[in-house]
């Protein structure tokens, strides 16, 4: 199908960026420099939404993107940041089409800019098909519903909000907390079962530092051919950001439903994305929603996060974890709210959990995937596993009132039952939820381990498991006091 | 159309997303209908100036130029309405997703109709003879569809007169013409324009409830066929699980499900999860009585300010038809941001929170479009809508939101502290209401059931007080509180967790029936009263509290979703175990 497409698209449009391109008729009318905006005169036939490039005295070439058509006026966004360009000495040259590129197995084993070129030394990425980096809407009526588990060897996730194949589900943090390590981690160690899997990370905005970590990390997945790394820095230019996570999924669309792989695809940090779609609205003078985020960011955000998904006649799969940090850890901020509004769950971190040096620190109660209940319990994960999750996690909120109490009245004043929680608490989350940066945990074991915490408890407390899970999995049910 | 302007084709000057602008053209009207550029794609007239018109495109407008051509096509935005729309999904310019490929395209865009709907056979069967005087509304005749569903042939609005001809029992296509009617047409199908209400002969002013089968509404919020409600809520509140909960079992006649702005795969969650259940009333599928309007959120906003309408125009299509038919729209909020989007382009002048100032009358156009009524053909029947409404981080007091409450008979609040003890169905008591409950409390004193309005007041009642004592108890400690105020909190505890929760996924719970629903409310009340009962006799707060009422909160499981008669033995069992507690 996605053969067909591509093949169809190269059929319609004009011929891809070969010396032929060179013929192309250039333009050197610009008018206006603001921003990241450019505005050029004399243009004719230049369709909205068109890439073009931008060639500048002494040979520099920038990109930019068709926002605006206006009679003979045509604004464009420049990628690269209009620092340094004047009104003379530039040629723009229009593609006659949106921006493209080229997908294929070739981009396994890569690590590339924001903007897909080669940062390993290597040739530029060159592939089997040429692909709008937009994409297309999934026609809905295809889509399968989710309901296999990915593993990603992360007890609190697995265990908890088990990630299913083609889902969505973002990271929340706040600054300064180990959301990228987790992000890595997950990168380097998920897998699906049976099936050969493959990663797309794209990095928006990371510093050098978090980018050398993350490239060291994920060096072993990359040297295997299962990873494409596309890493906008910091201080690489804003503007390409909001290309760099549509190039990521147009690649990891074409693994999934042409190669038939399952494709993880991490996008950190979103919210860097959404500053620099602001940039651009604030630069258009747009009319400001919320924190001055234009009101089309939900739809933005949409057009990546709806890129997920499980297709009908398809083995392949996208599945997204896009991270973000909460500004002043405010879940209500646009970025988070409007994700969670498009997301199917979330993942919280925490502070004060990481503070007591637990990693990685997920607010296990504020945490949901909500397609948990298709993708774990008997012929995805194990039996178990949905009443075990259930019943951690109720303990856990018990525990929380219990630790409250406590903290009014003092410990010796809690009943035994209570006491037998703030125990508890402790043993999950130093035996389960806490987990070495480069440990890999079974899912077997991460529930064993669920069970030895949930044996610290009173066995009439755990009424959210079957008997015949409490005979068969509860440890020492005998032999305990 | 206007002489003095002849009609001609424009060319295109401007292009900004969906914002479009064009020049030359001549005779065009508010809200007509242009194909603009090589691919034909869809834009409405929304400004006409001289010979300039600015036109909101519904597809995505890549590539478009400056001096592409813009053809007037003559017609408003409208849907081809027939036989074959139920158990499909359409997109929000009621273009069939389910003949559509993976990759919407915008290839697809402008090719008229859809071939394989234009190549269906079906068979007519008419109800009239020829030489026979009809009126707008009367039936011609039926078309069995795909489910138990009777698909009738209307007499169009505006067409009276003696039947010159009719179709013969046999094979028909969409376009196929089945009478004739005083010298006019009438094909099997219409294209009816989606943003003008269909005409009826009256509204009803009697008060009908309609049954959800979700206990928090019935018994305490209820909507009334032909009403509309409000469902407000954050992200993880729930909204959609419960929507779905309506799809699946509200006792309408025909479901609308518009997903607007939201996710895929809820789309495909619904369209699989109907397609699994059966509906109890016909034995058929769920799927079969079900028209699903997809605008997922990725798809271009401007088709999903159309979807809205477009579900309510085949809502009413159904209604005429003599159905009560349910429109389900998710989310009002998704649709608002289109309007906003298109109007900041267009340089409006904003109002709240960047909405245009029209806001209010636009949600006002779609929630009046509800109604009970009686149709041209004489028949009652209803279309209720209930609309989602997303309110950015949980602020119910941004714009959509209060703009809604106003034009609402019923409020459905979700609550975020309700959603994460996991309480669902999250409705909140105390931000809710339910407008029409007086007079449906009237329909059901009428109706056999009088006892409903005053369970109902005990329970608001109860709720209200157990909340303010739980408060006053977070202070003071409950062993503080006197024996009658602990068994508030008792009893507050029952309803919320043995009455107005609601498991969706349970087979026992997942529907609820009046009367079952009725006698777990008087269970729960009987239980307090007695409770209360045994305090006055000097019983122990402590012991009564620690008495097993486990029975009475898993009632709703353990019996099945009609089975009162279980709830009420169960009622009988408990009043006797407690009368021997000392």
């Amino acid at each position: 199908m996605n053969h067909e497409r591509a093949q169809e698209i190269n059929g319609t449009g004009p011929a891809p960026p070969t010396p032929a391109f060179a013929a192309q008729i250039s333009h050197g009318d610009v008018r206006e420099l603001r921003g990241p905006l450019l505005v050029a005169g004399g243009i004719d036939g230049v369709g909205w939404d068109e890439f073009a490039t931008i060639d500048m005295d002494g040979g520099e070439q920038r990109h930019g993107l068709v926002l605006e058509v206006d009679r003979d006026l045509a604004t464009l966004q420049v990628l690269e940041t209009t620092d340094g360009m004047s009104l003379e000495g530039i040629r723009i040259r229009f593609e006659g089409r949106p921006l493209h590129v080229e997908v294929g197995t070739e981009w396994l084993g890569r690590v590339c800019n924001g903007r897909g070129e080669p940062l390993d030394g290597g040739p530029p990425v060159t592939g089997s098909a040429t692909l709008p980096v937009s994409g297309w809407p999934l026609n809905p009526v295809y889509r399968e519903p989710p309901q296999e588990p990915v593993l990603t060897g992360i007890s609190v996730i697995d265990g908890l909000t088990t990630l299913v194949r083609g889902q969505k589900l973002p990271i929340f943090s706040v600054p300064g907390l180990p959301h990228l390590t987790l992000a890595t981690q997950i990168a380097a160690q998920a897998a699906s079962s049976g099936r050969s899997f493959r990663v797309v990370f794209a990095a928006m905005g990371l510093t050098h530092a978090d980018i050398a970590y993350v490239r060291d990390r994920l060096e072993s997945r990359s040297a295997g051919g299962e990873l494409v790394l596309l890493l906008n820095a910091a201080d690489d230019p804003v503007i390409e950001r909001i290309l760099t996570p549509r190039i990521a999924l147009t690649i990891a669309e074409h693994l999934a439903y042409t190669e038939e792989y399952d494709v993880l695809v991490i996008m950190s940090d979103m919210t860097s994305y959404a500053e620099a779609v602001r940039e651009v609205s604030a630069a258009r003078r747009e009319i400001p929603a919320r924190r001055a985020y234009p009101g089309y960011l939900y739809s933005d955000l949409a057009t990546l996060y709806e890129r997920c998904g499980r297709v009908k006649g398809h083995d392949g799969s996208v599945t997204i974890i896009p991270v973000l940090t909460m500004p002043g850890g405010d879940i209500t901020h646009p970025v988070p709210d409007l994700t969670g509004y498009i997301t199917e769950g979330q993942i919280v971190l925490s502070p004060e959990i990481a503070a007591r040096g637990i990693y990685p620190p997920v607010d296990v109660l504020s945490s949901l995937s909500r397609l948990m209940r298709n993708g774990a319990g008997k012929d995805r994960t194990r039996e178990d596993h949905l009443d075990v999750a259930a019943q951690v996690l109720a303990a856990m909120a018990r525990a929380r009132q219990a630790t409250e109490l406590a903290e009014l009245i003092g410990e010796a004043a809690l009943s035994e039952t209570d006491r037998s929680y703030i125990k508890y608490q402790t043993l999950v989350e130093n035996g389960v939820f806490n987990q070495g940066r480069d440990e890999i945990r079974s899912i077997e074991d991460t529930l064993g381990r669920a069970w030895t915490a949930l044996a610290a408890l009173p066995e009439q407390e755990l009424n959210m498991v079957s008997t015949a899970f409490l005979e068969n999995y509860l440890p020492q049910r005998n032999h305990r006091s | 159309m206007d002489p003095v302007a002849p009609r001609r084709d424009g060319t295109v000057v401007h292009v900004s997303g969906p914002l479009v602008e064009i020049e030359g053209v001549g005779g065009l009207s508010m809200l007509e209908l242009i194909a603009v550029g090589p691919r034909r794609i869809s834009a409405e007239t929304v400004a006409v100036s001289g010979t300039r018109a600015t036109l909101q495109a519904y597809e995505y407008t890549g590539g478009l130029k400056v001096g592409d051509v813009a053809v007037p096509t003559g017609g408003e935005l409208s849907g081809l309405l027939g036989p074959g729309l139920l158990g499909h999904v359409f997109d929000g310019l009621m273009r069939p997703l389910s003949s559509a490929p993976m990759w919407l395209t915008p290839e697809r865009s402008g090719s008229g109709e859809d071939p394989t709907s234009l190549a269906r056979e079906w068979t007519f069967k008419p109800e009239k003879v020829a030489g026979t005087f009809v009126n707008s509304g009367d039936v011609l005749g039926t078309v069995p569809d795909s489910g138990s569903v009777e698909h009738r042939v209307l007499v169009p609005a505006g067409v009276a007169g003696e039947l010159d001809w009719l179709a013969t029992e046999g094979p028909v296509h969409l376009f196929d013409t089945v009478a004739v009617i005083a010298g006019h047409d009438v094909a099997l199908a219409e294209r009816c324009p989606v943003r003008r209400p269909r005409p009826f002969r009256s509204r009803h002013t009697g008060t009908v409830p309609l049954h959800t089968g979700q206990r928090v509404l019935d018994l305490m919020f209820p909507v009334a066929r032909g009403a509309a409600a409000a469902v407000p809520g954050g992200f993880g509140t729930g909204k959609t699980m419960m929507l779905q909960q309506i799809a699946k079992w509200s006792d309408a006649d025909i479901i609308v499900y518009v997903g607007c702005g939201e996710r895929g795969n809820e789309m495909a969650d619904v369209l699989e999860g109907l397609s699994q259940l059966e509906d109890g009333r016909t034995g058929g599928k769920l799927i079969d009585r079900t028209v699903i309007i997809a605008n997922t959120s990725n798809m271009p906003m401007m088709a999903r300010e159309a979807s809205i309408f477009t579900g309510i125009t085949v809502a009413e299509y159904y209604r005429d038809m003599g159905y009560d038919v349910v429109v389900i729209a998710d989310s009002t909020s998704r649709w608002a941001e289109a309007l906003r989007e298109f109007a900041n382009r267009n340089g409006d002048l904003p109002a709240e929170e960047g909405y245009p100032a029209n806001l209010a009358s636009e949600l006002a156009s779609f929630y009046e479009r509800a109604g009970r009524v009686t149709t041209l053909g004489g028949k009652t029947a209803s279309v209720t809508v209930i609309g989602a409404v997303s309110p950015p981080g949980g602020d119910m007091t941004e714009p959509v939101t209060t703009d809604s409450q106003r034009f609402v008979r019923s409020l459905w609040v979700l609550d975020r502290d309700l959603a994460y003890s996991r309480h669902y169905p999250a409705v909140s008591w105390t931000g809710s209401f339910a407008r029409d409950a007086e007079a449906l409390g009237i329909w059901h004193t009428a109706n056999g059931d009088p006892g409903w309005a005053t369970r109902r007041a005990r329970a608001a009642a109860l709720l209200a007080e157990s909340d303010r004592l739980a408060e006053l108890a977070e202070i003071i400690g409950t062993s503080s509180l006197p024996g009658h105020e602990r068994m508030i909190l008792l009893g507050g505890r029952l309803l919320r967790d043995g009455v107005l929760m609601q498991n969706a996924l349970s087979v026992n719970d997942g529907f609820c029936s009046a009367e079952k629903g009725a006698a777990l409310l008087d269970l729960a009340l009987d239980v307090v009263d007695a409770c209360q009962g045994l305090v006055e006799r000097g019983v122990a707060a402590t012991t009564i509290e620690q008495a097993d009422l486990g029975r009475v909160l898993r009632a709703r499981e353990e019996t099945g979703p009609s089975d009162a008669a279980a709830v009420k033995a169960r009622n009988a069992e408990m009043l006797k175990a407690l009368v021997g507690l000392q």
